[in-house]
């Protein structure tokens, strides 16, 4: 019991966004945050600045530019195809982001742990998949899908089964979401492992000394370390998969007709910017999405961080 | 449908657009250029100056036409860089034409994408330069690719004129006649796939490209721009009967979906079960280089008609090469544009490079090439098909003034019919709903019937 | 009490690895071989494709080998193909990961420290403005970035890509969370009373302690360079600076190009090639893990 006690007051466990305590207000800190925050201003908020003008002002190709106000908000809050990419992109954050947690933990705490034989092998196969580029990716599970002549067909074939191509319209979320669980398991576990590197030996050995069980040890001391990790990775995970674009955009070269311009409300956004040169209505979708993000995000942090930090 | 009466608008088009184009030629403040029309002599002085072109696309002969232009004109540096290949090309010459800054002073630009470009004021008109005169040097039907409101938008570089490449030996396995009308051509796929499952006479996931090129070769006439009136009919007589026969195609599982230029396409041309394509004569020798297995198995014939006796055709894919606007060197541009697309030395050195199909009617009448037996299709003289092709296009066909982003949303309307093997009458009419939406929020006088 | 002794870690070399008396377990072994089995299914077809030619590429099964061994001839035609571009968008990548991974690790190793170990005025809003930028989906916002770096002059430069990448807001927050985890405030404390200077804290203490997170995110910052494709996609019109995925790509979209010549084997070859420097890499750093945490600076 002393050692649950003892986690409480790890700061990492105890919240996912630390407090400092007692030290004073000084601008000491900015010297450290400084080269951060002016790239920063700089590569990624000026750009949301611009946006955010960009959002209140009409371009068409024949009558040029005025300003409209709220005009392409309003628009955006009637639009249906937006809000169809954001159901979908719920529904994939459903499907697709537990399991890969899931994944990434049992992983983490298989490899951390000393009863797994060759764990240094299977970091980096799990870890592997990261380090192929989505154009790579693609391709490869493109192989793997095709029900004419991929492997989906090899196993019809064998098996005299009909099983139905990943890439028809009912099915083409769930290989989405296997090409992002297979691409970033690996990642989220390597947060996840990194963070179990820091637990203190002592902990292990007084858990040792009372007998505890691995369940133990796991429940008590590993989970309550990685749950700082764990939100963090949760929040990312939002953000990733609110930003849905690479994989559908890819896969849409293989099966158009599964994906729609629409798919997610980044590819509306990118399809609208580069195909219909809507800049100032891809803006407004981009900053419409993102404040949704982020609403997501927040809600998933406090509700992550809510028990500790009262 | 809905009816949107456009008189008005008619009558004030044309003075609209020439309003337009004046204001872009004003606006990038290079007037002197375009406003009277250069003489041979001031095109000898250009090209006899030290100057540098620069030169974006993605084809492969560009590069040794721009050696021989620099061998030709020592003075002259031209610089050909690869941006990327479709899309991301187009993305690229689009956002140097937003900033006003970076563009090349030629870019290679495909048919379907000229009207945009050339409305949004990034190309250059090329009749002060003198590039009225070449008029007759092309074909009528690349010609009127690069005519945007009776301006001269670059210069036909390829043509894609249709015709029908089939895999000969799977075709005489199943004892399949080639197909010269589409009734035969549907019952020929009937009999490919009923004797193998596997087997299909082509693939069709739903392609604009494709679509658009058959409801042309059929007679129809979906879009039809005068200035900034744009009407849309995407269920005219032509348009309808190329979607009806396509619907028994597709509804009854006759042609493959599998999208064209995947791996499972080229896997599918090579081991036979994709067994032909109605295409663009360019594919010719795409098919050498990327299905080397096939050689000696295929061969072309004129594309399917419709009734029998007709030899008409259709343009799939080609393309032009433009000068646009904020080049600074458009004299030198159009030279290098002549050589390349309008003498013989350049489309030479072109065909020898890619096995391309030349858009000027004097190299398409050259016996040398025309009689030119091809390994690959078993020693057919398969250019000779493809000339004809080459002067059987269907005439009057446009494209609309935004047929990029049409292009693009058209798997939300069409590609669904092809996915669930409804009405593609149906998928037509939402996509007319999406190109008239689109074109009345861009500021066009859209009328649809 | 209990928060002095959690960095007393010097007396015992590893963590959990270091307990002898727990047992191999087969099952978690099975269970972990099919998992691998699982990640291995692509990449295994990768690797097989790349010993194909052109040729037998689309004329055989996928995941066998089939036709002459090419591996080795696909390997020089990559390296020689075109002028040798490849080894050009090599360099380039190299280029983009030293500085732009390497910046990216630094600056949030610099950040995430500040947020950790110091109460500066705004430090609640750098966090609200870093997260919420981050929710703005990026490749919506390539045109605004695009326009207002062709203002300046930036595009077509390697500091198109190299700028955007020193960014790793994922980075930043990490660090921070190891700092807090793993720097004490007291050792900081003692220095300061010792009269070292911050920066000097920072790099002598402070940085030693917080290895493995900065290994970490210096992995993440590699990864994350080298694949990155979207943003130099629209940056750069010039080949000579593409990074590796985007002239691998359009090798690819050579394809669909009329008289391209399809160049599969090359892409297949190009890929595997790319994803092995990235692999030596993470072996290497992987070990900073194992003694990042034993780090020798720690007295007590």
């Amino acid at each position: 019991m002393t050692l649950t006690r003892e986690v409480e007051t790890h700061p990492g466990a105890a919240s996912s966004m630390p407090v400092i305590r007692r030290s004073r207000r000084s601008w000491t800190g900015w010297g450290f945050m400084a080269p951060f925050m002016i790239v920063f201003l700089f590569v990624l908020l000026a750009p949301v600045l611009y946006s955010v003008y960009l959002s209140v002002y009409d371009t068409k190709l024949i009558g040029g530019t005025q300003f409209v106000g709220m005009d392409n908000y309003i628009r955006v809050m009637n639009d249906p195809q937006f809000w169809d990419g954001v159901v979908r992109i719920l529904k994939f954050f459903a499907i697709q982001v537990p399991i890969m947690i899931f994944l990434a933990l049992g992983a983490a705490l298989a490899i951390d742990s000393a009863r797994l034989r060759a764990s240094g092998f299977f970091r980096i196969i799990i870890f592997m998949p990261y380090a192929v580029p989505a154009v790579v990716a693609t391709l490869m599970w493109g192989f793997i899908f095709g029900d004419r002549f991929g492997l989906v067909a090899n196993l019809n074939d064998f098996l005299n089964a009909s099983i139905p191509s990943p890439l028809t319209s009912s099915l083409i979320l769930l290989a989405i979401a296997n090409i992002q669980v297979w691409t970033f398991t690996g990642y989220n576990m390597l947060i996840f492992y990194s963070t179990l590197r820091t637990i203190p030996e002592e902990l292990y050995e007084a858990a040792d000394l009372d007998g505890a069980n691995q369940w133990w040890v796991i429940r008590s001391i590993k989970l309550p370390a990685l749950r700082g990790s764990m939100v963090i990775a949760l929040v990312f995970s939002v953000i990733g998969s609110f930003q849905l674009f690479n994989e559908p955009n890819v896969l849409k070269g293989l099966a158009p007709n599964s994906i729609s311009s629409f798919f997610t409300p980044n590819m509306y956004a990118y399809n609208l910017s580069f195909s219909g040169q809507q800049y100032n209505y891809s803006a407004t979708v981009a900053l419409v999405m993102g404040v949704l993000t982020m609403i997501v995000a927040y809600s998933v942090q406090h509700f992550g961080t809510r028990k500790d930090e009262r | 449908m809905f009816a949107f009466t456009a008189k008005k608008g008619r009558i004030v088009g044309a003075a609209a657009i020439t309003a337009l184009l004046a204001g872009t030629v004003a606006a990038c403040g290079d007037s002197q250029d375009t406003a009277q029309t250069t003489s041979p002599a001031d095109a000898e002085a250009a090209l006899s100056e030290e100057s540098s072109l620069l030169v974006w696309g993605w084809d492969p002969a560009i590069q040794p036409v721009a050696d021989a232009f620099e061998a030709k004109y020592p003075n002259i540096d031209v610089e050909v860089v690869n941006v990327g290949t479709g899309s991301d090309h187009y993305t690229k010459v689009q956002n140097a034409i937003t900033a006003s800054s970076g563009a090349p002073d030629l870019a290679q630009m495909e048919y379907y994408a000229i009207p945009q470009f050339a409305l949004s004021g990034g190309l250059a008109d090329l009749t002060a330069l003198g590039a009225g005169e070449l008029e007759s040097s092309y074909t009528p039907a690349a010609w009127n690719n690069v005519v945007v409101n009776d301006a001269i938008y670059g210069l036909p570089w390829g043509t894609g004129p249709m015709a029908l490449f089939y895999n000969k030996a799977v075709f005489d396995e199943h004892g399949v006649e080639v197909p010269g009308t589409w009734d035969e051509y549907v019952a020929a796929a009937k009999t490919l796939h009923e004797a193998d499952p596997d087997l299909y006479i082509t693939n069709d996931a739903g392609d604009a490209g494709f679509a658009t090129s058959m409801m042309w070769q059929a007679g129809g006439q979906p879009f039809q721009i005068d200035g900034t009136n744009v009407s849309v009919n995407l269920q005219d007589e032509g348009s309808m009967k190329w979607a009806n026969t396509w619907n028994e195609l597709v509804q009854n599982d006759l042609v493959a979906p599998i999208s064209s230029w995947s791996d499972e396409w080229y896997q599918g041309l090579s081991n036979g079960s994709i067994a032909s394509l109605t295409i663009g004569a360019w594919m010719a020798g795409n098919l050498e280089s990327g299905v080397p297995d096939g050689a000696g198995d295929w061969r072309v014939a004129p594309m399917p008609v419709w009734n029998e006796g007709d030899t008409t055709t259709a343009e799939n894919g080609g393309g032009a090469f433009s000068v646009l606007e904020q080049s600074d060197n458009k004299v030198v541009a159009q030279e290098f544009l002549e050589f390349m697309t309008a003498s013989s030395e350049g489309q030479k050195i072109t065909l020898d490079t890619v096995d391309g199909i030349p858009s000027t009617v004097a190299e398409l009448s050259d016996e040398q090439w025309l009689n030119r037996e091809w390994e690959y299709f078993g020693g057919q003289q398969v250019n000779q098909v493809l000339a004809d092709a080459a002067n059987n296009v269907v005439e009057g066909w446009q494209y609309l003034p935004f047929q990029v982003f049409a292009n693009s949303v058209f798997a939300d309307s069409v590609g669904q019919s092809y996915a669930n093997k409804s009405d593609i009458n149906a998928g037509l009419s939402q996509w007319q709903d999406a190109i008239v939406s689109y074109g009345e929020q861009q500021g066009f006088e859209v009328s649809a019937q | 009490m209990a928060a002095l002794s959690r960095y007393r870690k010097d007396t015992s070399v590893l963590s959990s690895v270091g307990v002898p008396k727990i047992k191999r377990s087969p099952l978690l072994f099975a269970l972990m071989l099919f998992i691998a089995g699982y990640i291995l299914l692509p990449l295994t077809w990768l690797v097989v494709n790349s010993t194909k030619t052109q040729k037998s590429l689309f004329s055989s099964f996928g995941l066998w080998f089939s036709g002459e061994f090419a591996l080795f001839d696909n390997i020089s035609k990559v390296l020689t193909y075109d002028d040798g571009v490849f080894v050009r968008w090599l360099a380039n990548t190299a280029l983009y990961v030293v500085v732009g991974a390497g910046g990216a690790t630094l600056l949030a190793a610099l950040g995430g420290y500040a947020l950790a170990k110091f109460n500066f005025p705004g430090r609640r809003g750098v966090f609200i403005l870093v997260l919420a930028s981050l929710s703005i989906p990026g490749t919506a916002l390539a045109v605004p970035t695009f326009l207002l770096f062709s203002q300046i002059g930036l595009t077509n430069t390697p500091w198109a890509v190299i700028l955007p990448s020193l960014i790793n807001p994922f980075g930043l927050y990490l660090i921070w969370i190891y700092a807090s985890e793993s720097v004490p405030t007291s050792l900081l404390e003692a220095a300061r009373l010792d009269g070292a200077r911050e920066f000097r804290i920072f790099f002598t203490i402070a940085f030693r302690l917080l290895t493995p997170g900065l290994i970490t995110v210096l992995l993440f910052s590699i990864v994350a360079t080298w694949n990155n494709y979207f943003l130099p996609l629209i940056m750069l019109s010039d080949p000579q600076w593409y990074p590796l995925t985007v002239g691998l790509n359009q090798w690819n979209a050579q394809s669909s190009t009329v008289g391209g010549e399809p160049i599969y084997n090359l892409v297949i070859t190009g890929s595997l090639l790319a994803i092995i420097p990235i692999i030596a890499i993470f072996l290497y750093l992987q070990r900073y893990w194992q003694s990042g945490l034993v780090a020798g600076s720690v007295k007590q």
